[in-house]
């Protein structure tokens, strides 16, 4: 089973101090020695909105402080269950301290 | 946490950290059941505490530190098993003494390593391999394996005992082989994982997800291994044929549950993800060097497949190149077939013929009903439809797969059309 991982924070994240990016680093080195991690990524600062309203297109950029956005990064892991991958969000979010992390399953590929 | 949420998150940790668990353990004492009820001791230690203390910071630290807490318990009460195992005693409680850091150790790379040669060793047989990689390193219940495998969970249970039993009466040692014995092993833990993996592709609609599921096992027990062993090209190249070929699981069944053929497949349903994973991981096995393995030459095979856009884009030559160096490393009468059946592609009807020929009468194809499928498919593409027809009636009467034989038996009536080939090669 696929799951997709990303965290819902406030738009302006306090920077991650060292021993915080250590400690992702290994969290990341575990995923991998345990074979469940497929890809992930960094994501850039403030996003883009591209919005259709009734037929009408518009672009607005970002970054929008009245909504969380998706920070940090994203994680796309292959588990045996649902629970297994709860575990490893737990394991990231007991890393980067308060705020909310999401764990999504994703179908096809 | 609910019940059921710590429930859920015992579960996820004893899937996580058995294998290590487990490895570690039986580093300490020198013995994979015992290192196996130690850890069967922890997770049911677990299941009473966490509901009502809470799942622990470093979850697996605490299954480390209450097993090795129940190696010296039994050690105390059974003196004749701490005389057998005096130094490991000593050993135990000299840990206990220096406090939580040392004790709570789970196995490292090299016990994880170490367990994975000792479940596919080849002392035990292949079946016996496969059922304690599983339960072991996949972390699999005894009933799981059971049900993936269509065999009553009695039987796999046996299995188990017996193979923990024969490991301890050879006295195999924990540890990572050398050399020789390093290449040999390492074959019987690749072959090991491709047979959970095919077993699992070989699953259809109507099985269990349980047998599906070992693809998935299988793959995972594959990336840990290339993590631990980043410098064997042949497990690189084991991972890769297996990314590449869970790309097209999807492809690979009609909306009826029917077989597609790999050159018939919608590759727009090939998932890019896992091509792009197996295509990395073959470039890893390539650039270690050395002479190619069976391994790395199935996954260029699939590789070829992969890259190409579409059917007839297919490097015919390339994959005709693999196969003559694949019949070379593990010389075999399903590999020649699937060579004529390249050299058909690349170099024409007649070439392909002329090796599919010299297998007409190689016992192990004698009621291969590939064989006659895929001369049939040559004839008809040099004209010869009557001798096509014989080739296709013989073909169908070979399969007991159903869907199968009506498909064959439809191939004379298209015999005139110009498609595909029926290719064997996955």
């Amino acid at each position: 089973m696929r799951f997709l991982m990303y965290s819902l924070d406030p738009a302006v994240p306090a920077p991650p101090d060292p021993q915080m990016l250590a400690e992702l680093g290994t969290l990341t080195e575990d995923t991998k020695r345990a074979g469940v991690l497929l890809a992930t990524g960094g994501l850039g600062m403030g996003s883009t909105r591209v919005r259709n309203a009734a037929g009408k297109l518009s672009v607005t950029d970002g970054p929008f402080t009245e909504t969380k956005e998706l920070t940090g990064g994203f994680a796309l892991i292959e588990a045996k269950s649902k629970d297994e991958a709860i575990e490893w969000a737990r394991r990231f979010r007991k890393i980067v301290g308060d705020g909310e992390s999401i764990v999504q399953e994703v179908f096809g590929g | 946490m609910s019940a059921s949420d710590t429930q859920g998150a015992i579960d996820a940790v004893w899937r996580i950290e058995a294998p290590r668990l487990i490895a570690g353990l039986t580093r300490i004492v020198r013995d994979i059941g015992l290192a196996e009820d130690l850890a069967q001791d922890a997770l049911v230690a677990a299941l009473e505490q966490w509901p009502s203390a809470g799942v622990p910071d470093n979850p697996a630290a605490w299954l480390m530190a209450t097993a090795k807490h129940r190696a010296i318990d039994r050690l105390r009460r059974d003196q004749r098993l701490a005389r057998k195992q005096e130094q490991l005693g000593r050993e135990l409680e000299a840990e206990e003494r220096m406090g939580p850091a040392d004790l709570n150790a789970i196995g490292s790379d090299d016990d994880l390593l170490r367990l994975i040669f000792m479940s596919s060793h080849p002392v035990l047989s292949t079946d016996a391999r496969v059922a304690l990689t599983l339960r072991l390193l996949g972390g699999l219940t005894t009933d799981e394996i059971a049900r993936a495998f269509l065999v009553p969970e009695s039987t796999i249970a046996q299995r188990i005992v017996r193979a923990k039993k024969a490991l301890a009466d050879a006295r195999v040692p924990f540890e990572v082989p050398r050399g020789e014995a390093l290449t040999a092993q390492l074959a019987s833990v690749l072959q090991v994982i491709y047979l959970v993996f095919n077993e699992g592709y070989a699953a259809t609609a109507g099985d269990d997800w349980m047998r599906a599921g070992l693809c998935e096992d299988a793959l995972r027990l594959g990336r840990v291994l290339a993590e631990l062993a980043p410098n064997e090209p042949e497990v690189h190249g084991l991972v890769a044929l297996m990314e590449v070929q869970a790309s097209r699981a999807r492809a690979r069944v009609g909306p009826t549950g029917e077989p597609v053929l790999l050159l018939d497949q919608d590759r727009g349903q090939w998932d890019r993800l896992l091509i792009h994973r197996g295509l990395a991981a073959l470039a890893r096995a390539v650039s270690l060097g050395g002479p190619a393995g069976q391994y790395v030459l199935q996954a260029e095979i699939a590789a070829h497949h992969a890259r190409a856009a579409t059917a007839a884009e297919t490097d015919w030559r390339a994959i005709a190149d693999a196969y003559d160096a694949l019949a070379l490393v593990v010389p075999s009468a399903v590999v020649e077939l699937n060579r004529a059946v390249a050299h058909g592609m690349a170099f024409g009807p007649r070439a392909g013929l002329a090796l599919v020929d010299r297998l007409v009468d190689e016992p192990a194809l004698k009621t291969y009903h590939l064989l006659p499928s895929v001369r049939g498919d040559l004839l008809v593409k040099l004209g010869r439809s009557a001798e096509a027809r014989v080739e296709f009636e013989r073909a169908a009467s070979l399969t007991d797969n159903v869907r199968e034989r009506t498909f064959l038996l439809r191939r004379p009536a298209r015999a005139a059309e110009p498609g595909p080939p029926i290719v064997p090669l996955q």
